[in-house]
């Protein structure tokens, strides 16, 4: 099957994108690279899930809005997802067009930089030539990231010098609104070595939203750095989301995903950590609750290279109604990275039986002298539980409610921001209904 | 309040067709210790579970009234927020749930909505009852009754009694796997609550319970009947003598259902 997308954006339409944002030569030099392949490459192959039929290219991939001078003017829904303190750090993006943002003077004099992508790439060339899309996803990965590569706008570039600590997490929010959309934001977050910092970036929808959201996560985590991203997917019914997030990490570097796969409509969802530097540790946590007819595909991948690189994927699914979401864990440790130790589990709790749940654990080891572990399970919720919690007044749904939160809170309750936290609960009580 | 009456007339009871309990009648009024003895395999914990409205154990006949109230038309949590409760012989391990949010949970269901329980006043009596039954602090953030020890889950059946004060408690072998320490300290939970309005079924193989915890009326069960009933010397005698004379008075060979095919 083939995709003709040359008739719906050829190079002038990619251009333009460029050239509206001020972009320097070499990144339209890079683009136009990208869309060359976006017709040459295959689609992603994903296990279990057929995504061929998926809507990937239907759409007006730019759609502009005017900045807002105060958060205040944001709707009341983008407002919710972010603090309204002027000490904090804030980026909101509605589809292609960054429209607020607020860097902490205290972080501006310390030598952070938090600007739109087009803006760093002229005022920060260095930077971002060497670190986006280059070692985290990149373009001729298959045909999306290539589609990325050519039409991302907006975007946002962190960067958190060596030794900064930012106490605060930064909060990014990238909005889709209105019909015919694509949208393609990029969040890339470097931290030099040394640094400390938090960032929460929430995806999210309007609810009659149709868009399609091809995003890109990119996070370099220099060597001693301790970084934790938390990465929060809320896209509405009609959407059709694909994120792929990269993370390197350094030597002795600390790194921490949360994600929150709780979209409403299709979903590919690829976390891959690469354990570059010796003695990285990398925990990965992610939840994601399936209700109605939603489609997801989510993969947590780990890749060793580094000696002594510790890893922990724990993953938790929750399948109701007619959901389908298939889980991937992968843990891989390359020859050379002696004495990693590599562990993941996947566990899937279904709640109705026209759900599908698959939770799939990999372990591929090509160095002798390393620890590894897996564990993985599809299961229901046991009759005999809910008889023990309603013998003591509980109301079915009550009791429901309680195995359930118990099944994801070895991710929930290790979330260190209770904004997040309680955020989180509150999508996974709504989706449960 | 008025005192509890709980009334069990010729209750059938089977687990996948085949049937346990035979015909069980049995009244019990608020103030009053029942206690049911009798050998292993002889129907004991099935009237517990039945009671209760476990998901395995189907009614096949009888009636089961709780102060005039069709009990075997309730759902579980009915029952149990109509004041029937079952500390159990081997209470489920419920991972990501801890002991103190699950029971606020259990006492504020039973309050009812708009009367729930504050979190101080809560805290401060969980503590008065882990206390009196010797549990150490860490008990109410653990999840529940995961990794506990045998004597621990039971321990927490009867905390649970405790918090929730029911009408009918009935007990399930609540002292099977327990030291006499953990014993007495069990006993003295349910001594605490004896009072009119608290009436008790202690299921049990062992007199040794009841030499802390005095029944009114102690029953013996054999194929699924309650085949003797009796005071406190009933007991006494059965500690004394075990059960063949009763199976010798009443002509029974073998006093168990389950092991029969």
């Amino acid at each position: 099957m083939s995709i003709d997308t040359e008739q719906l954006f050829d190079s002038q339409a990619v251009t333009r994108i460029s050239q509206s944002q001020q972009e320097p030569e070499w990144m339209l030099k890079r683009r136009l690279k990208a869309l060359e392949q976006v017709d040459q490459l295959p689609l992603p192959r994903l296990e279990k899930t057929r995504i061929d039929r998926w809507n990937f290219t239907a759409f007006d991939p730019v759609s502009v809005h005017d900045p807002v001078s105060s958060s205040e003017e944001l709707p009341e829904e983008v407002q919710q997802l972010i603090s309204s303190e002027e000490e904090d750090t804030v980026f909101v993006q509605k589809n292609s067009s960054p429209i607020y943002l607020r860097l902490a003077e205290e972080l501006q004099a310390k030598g952070v930089i938090f600007s739109d992508l087009a803006t760093a790439s002229r005022e920060h060339a260095d930077l971002v030539q060497k670190y986006f899309m280059t070692d985290g996803i990149q373009p001729e990965e298959h045909k999306l990231s290539a589609l990325h590569a050519a039409l991302v706008s907006g975007g946002l570039f962190l960067y958190v010098p060596q030794n900064v600590t930012i106490d605060i997490p930064v909060q990014v929010v990238f909005w889709a609104s209105g019909k015919g959309l694509g949208t393609f934001p990029h969040l890339l977050v470097v931290g030099e070595s040394g640094s400390h910092f938090n960032v929460v970036a929430n995806f999210v929808s309007d609810p009659d939203s149709d868009a399609v959201i091809n995003g890109a996560v990119e996070v370099f985590a220099g060597d001693n750095a301790k970084v934790r991203i938390a990465s929060l997917h809320t896209e509405e019914k009609e959407t059709t989301e694909v994120v792929y997030r990269r993370a390197v990490v350094g030597r002795d570097a600390d790194l921490e995903w949360i994600v929150g796969d709780l979209n409403s409509g299709r979903t590919i969802s690829d976390n891959t950590t690469h354990m570059k530097g010796n003695g990285g540790n990398a925990r990965i946590k992610s939840i994601t609750v399936g209700a109605g007819n939603e489609r997801s595909n989510l993969t947590s991948t780990v890749r060793h290279w580094g000696s002594h690189t510790e890893s922990d994927i724990t993953a938790r699914g929750v399948m109701k109604d007619q959901a389908q979401s298939i889980l991937n864990g992968i843990t891989k440790i390359e020859k050379g990275a002696v004495r990693a130790n590599g562990v993941q589990a996947e566990k899937v709790l279904m709640l109705s039986r026209e759900a599908r749940g698959d939770a799939n654990p990999i372990l591929l080891i090509d160095e002798n002298d390393v620890q590894a572990g897996h564990a993985a399970s599809v299961g229901r919720i046991d009759p005999i539980q809910m008889f023990y919690l309603m013998s003591r007044g509980l109301s079915r749904r009550e009791a429901e409610r309680l195995i359930i939160f118990g099944f994801v809170g070895p991710v929930l309750d290790t979330i260190p921001f209770e904004s997040l936290k309680k955020r989180m609960t509150d999508v996974i009580e709504r989706k449960l209904g | 309040m008025t005192a509890p009456e709980l009334k069990i007339k010729d209750l059938h009871v089977s687990i996948e067709e085949k049937e346990i309990l035979k015909g069980v009648n049995l009244e019990l009024k608020g103030g009053e210790i029942h206690a049911i003895m009798g050998p292993n395999g002889t129907g004991k914990s099935t009237l517990a579970q039945a009671l209760m409205g476990h998901p395995r154990y189907e009614v096949t006949k009888g009636d089961v009234r709780l102060d005039g109230e069709d009990v075997l038309e309730m759902e579980v949590d009915e029952r149990a927020r109509k004041g029937l409760f079952l500390a159990m012989q081997y209470p489920s391990e419920i991972s990501g749930v801890t002991n103190s949010d699950f029971l606020r949970s259990a006492v504020n269901a039973q309050r009812g909505e708009g009367n729930e329980v504050s979190i101080m006043k809560f805290i401060k009596q969980l503590d008065k009852k882990m206390d009196q039954l010797g549990m150490d602090e860490s008990f109410a953030n653990r999840y529940l009754n995961e990794g506990f020890s045998g004597g621990e889950k039971k321990r927490n059946e009867i905390l649970q009694m405790m918090m929730l004060e029911p009408r009918v408690a009935i007990l399930d072998e609540i002292d099977s796997g327990l030291d006499i320490d953990a014993l007495k300290v069990v006993a003295d939970g349910v001594n605490s609550m004896r009072n009119p309005e608290t009436g008790f079924l202690i299921i049990t193989h062992y007199q040794r319970l009841l030499n802390y915890i005095k029944p009114d009326f102690v029953h013996v069960v054999m194929q699924g009947r309650i085949v003797k009933s009796g005071g406190p010397e009933l007991a006494e005698r059965l500690e004394a003598e075990g059960y063949d004379w009763v199976k010798e008075e009443l002509g029974i060979e073998d006093e168990t259902v389950e092991s029969k095919a």
